[in-house]
């Protein structure tokens, strides 16, 4: 398969000497969503975190495997994580605008980088926020702060401001889990809606997000990746008796 | 044996006693201070030159010398301690070499400040030929102040969450433009209040200057700013009385005949300096804040 974008071969983890990823083979086409869903502590998170290298900034944690984006190992010595991390963006569950308007956090990344063209910051602005479905919503507040917003707003906002980066992958860990129902389903249209021109890979505890966003879902349990497939096979006739145990709330 | 919600009532009544009985304390002694030292202040006693032997002199050189002290010390100190404290917090690994430097800190930071003074004297005064002057005061003043701001920018940077840092991170900055762009601008209310708070203490320290500022205030020239000269006001080299010392020795040696009423006055100017400062640290520290995170 030539369009795999990023691919996961024998992926272990060890925070200090537990085990928490033992061993995942898991790889990702270019474009789509992708929900990976499992039990609390089962390593979601942490397998997230390897695909941007989020995990380096805890101590004592050591990775053995290969990951590969566009066939470039990851992990190599000479990847530049600072470069990785502006392809492969990330969403956290907790909104987290930094302190500055809304304008400011969502051109940060690119103002950083070193443009100054203001036209062009004012288009990727609005681009950016179309895209994340919050536009119509702040575009009379653009200069006021961010942390004004409500946390559906803010987190459309953050991932405005990972769209503003052009990344080709975006993570997402929980995006809706700290949010009420309707910025729930807000987050889920604008995911919806970018799964054409994103590859897009989320964590969710809400089974019916995932059945409803998901082209694919991956299901872990205990640092291992029990299942992935469509995700009408995952949910109508999964091929592992776990999945299926899990999916009909038996357990997790 | 009393039921649990009398002794709530009791205990809570003991404490607001206590809080009280400090909170008197604090106004008894700054009353006396403001009304005893407020009838001394005029235009004249806050500008003119101090006089050794004859009433009427005032306190004008030793204030001008406080606030150059403290422009100095916070000039040497502050980029000192805020490199200290981005190391210390945001990159330091927990290991024994920072917790060799954490407990360095500490032991600074509760080091007498006549300690600090007496070195001062022997290392920057006697070794390094430095003389009684601004600039031993200025690194006196910043081995006090150093750890104490340390800790206090340490603290600001600690009351930013991580996930901002991730945030940054994760939007493809590296660590320093995290740190620098969106890190610090975060934590400028609250290292602000720091510094000005810090100010505060500095201005009123009296015994690390002793022996190293000096306890004479030769008059200046204001009309002279070429810091090469005796006279000017920015001479660095010069000997510099400040206002802490100066209430220090006219009352342990003062032998002008209004000695009382200067003392008294310069104490009021140094206590409404002081909450002058600490009023300004949270009005804005609070605003600043407003601003960054509103409009
Ligand atoms: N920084 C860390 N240091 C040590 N152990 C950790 C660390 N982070 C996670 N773990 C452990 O690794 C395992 C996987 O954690 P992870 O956060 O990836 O789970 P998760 O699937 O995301 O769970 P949840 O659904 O609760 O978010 C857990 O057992 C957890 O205790
Ligand atoms: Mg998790």
């Amino acid at each position: 398969m030539s369009k795999e974008i990023l691919t996961t071969q024998d992926l272990h983890l060890y925070y200090g000497d537990k085990e928490a990823l033992k061993g995942i083979n898991l790889n990702f086409d270019a474009k789509g969503i992708t929900a990976l869903i499992g039990p609390s502590g089962c390593g979601k998170s942490t397998y997230l975190r390897t695909l941007n290298r989020m995990n380096d900034l805890i101590p004592n944690v050591t990775i053995t495997g290969t990951i590969k984006f566009k066939g470039e190992n990851l992990y190599a010595p000479s990847a530049d994580t600072v470069q990785i991390r502006k392809e492969i963006g990330m969403v956290f569950q907790q909104p987290n605008p930094f302190p500055f308007s809304i304008y400011d956090n969502v051109i940060y990344g690119l103002r950083i980088a070193g443009e100054k063209d203001k036209e062009k910051l004012d288009a990727v602005v609005e681009k950016s926020l179309r895209q994340a479905a919050v536009w119509d919503e702040v575009k009379d507040h653009l200069h006021e702060s961010a942390l004004a917003l409500s946390g559906g707003q803010q987190q459309r906002v953050c991932i405005a401001r990972v769209l503003a980066v052009s990344p080709e992958i975006i993570l997402l860990d929980e995006p809706t889990s700290a949010l009420d129902p309707v910025s729930s389903s807000q987050i889920e249209t604008t995911l919806l809606n970018l799964r054409h021109d994103y590859t897009i890979i989320t964590v969710t505890h809400n089974l019916q997000q995932a059945s409803r966003i998901a082209d694919r879902t991956a299901f872990f349990m205990n640092g291992e990746l029990v299942e992935v497939d469509q995700t009408k096979n995952i949910f109508m006739n999964p091929a592992e008796k776990q999945t299926e145990d899990y999916i009909s709330g038996r357990f997790g | 044996m009393m039921n649990p919600k009398t002794q709530n009532k009791v205990a809570i009544g003991s404490l607001y006693g206590i809080a009280g009985l400090v909170v008197l304390i604090l106004m008894a002694l700054l009353g006396y201070i403001l009304v005893s030292g407020v009838p001394q202040l005029s235009w004249h006693f806050l500008t003119a030159p101090a006089k050794a032997f004859l009433e009427g002199g005032g306190v004008g050189v030793q204030l001008y010398n406080s606030f150059y002290l403290l422009i100095l010390a916070m000039l040497i100190s502050f980029p000192i301690a805020l490199g200290a404290a981005i190391y210390l917090y945001e990159y330091a690994k927990d290991n024994w070499v920072t917790t060799t430097i954490r407990t360095a800190i500490e032991i600074l930071s509760s080091l007498p400040s006549v300690v600090v003074g007496l070195f001062g004297f022997l290392f920057f005064v006697v070794r390094l030929n430095l003389g009684f002057s601004i600039l031993s005061g200025a690194f006196a003043l910043t081995f006090f102040n150093l750890p104490l701001l340390t800790r206090s920018i340490e603290d600001s940077l600690r009351t930013i969450d991580t996930t901002q840092r991730e945030g940054g991170l994760a939007l493809g900055l590296s660590r320093w433009e995290t740190i620098t762009r969106v890190i610090l601008p975060a934590a400028v209310p609250s290292i602000l209040t720091g510094v000005i708070l810090s100010a505060g203490r500095v201005f009123g320290e009296a015994a690390a200057l002793i022996y190293t500022a000096g306890q004479s205030a030769p008059a200046l020239d204001f009309t002279d700013w070429n810091p090469f000269n005796i006279s000017s006001p920015l001479n660095p080299m010069r000997p510099a009385e400040t206002l802490a010392v100066h209430i220090w020795k006219i009352n342990s040696e003062g032998i002008m005949p209004d000695a009382k009423a200067i003392s008294s006055g310069s104490s009021a100017v140094l206590v409404l300096a002081i909450l002058l400062f600490n009023f300004a640290a949270r009005y804005l520290g609070k605003r600043l804040y407003k601003r960054l995170t509103s409009a």
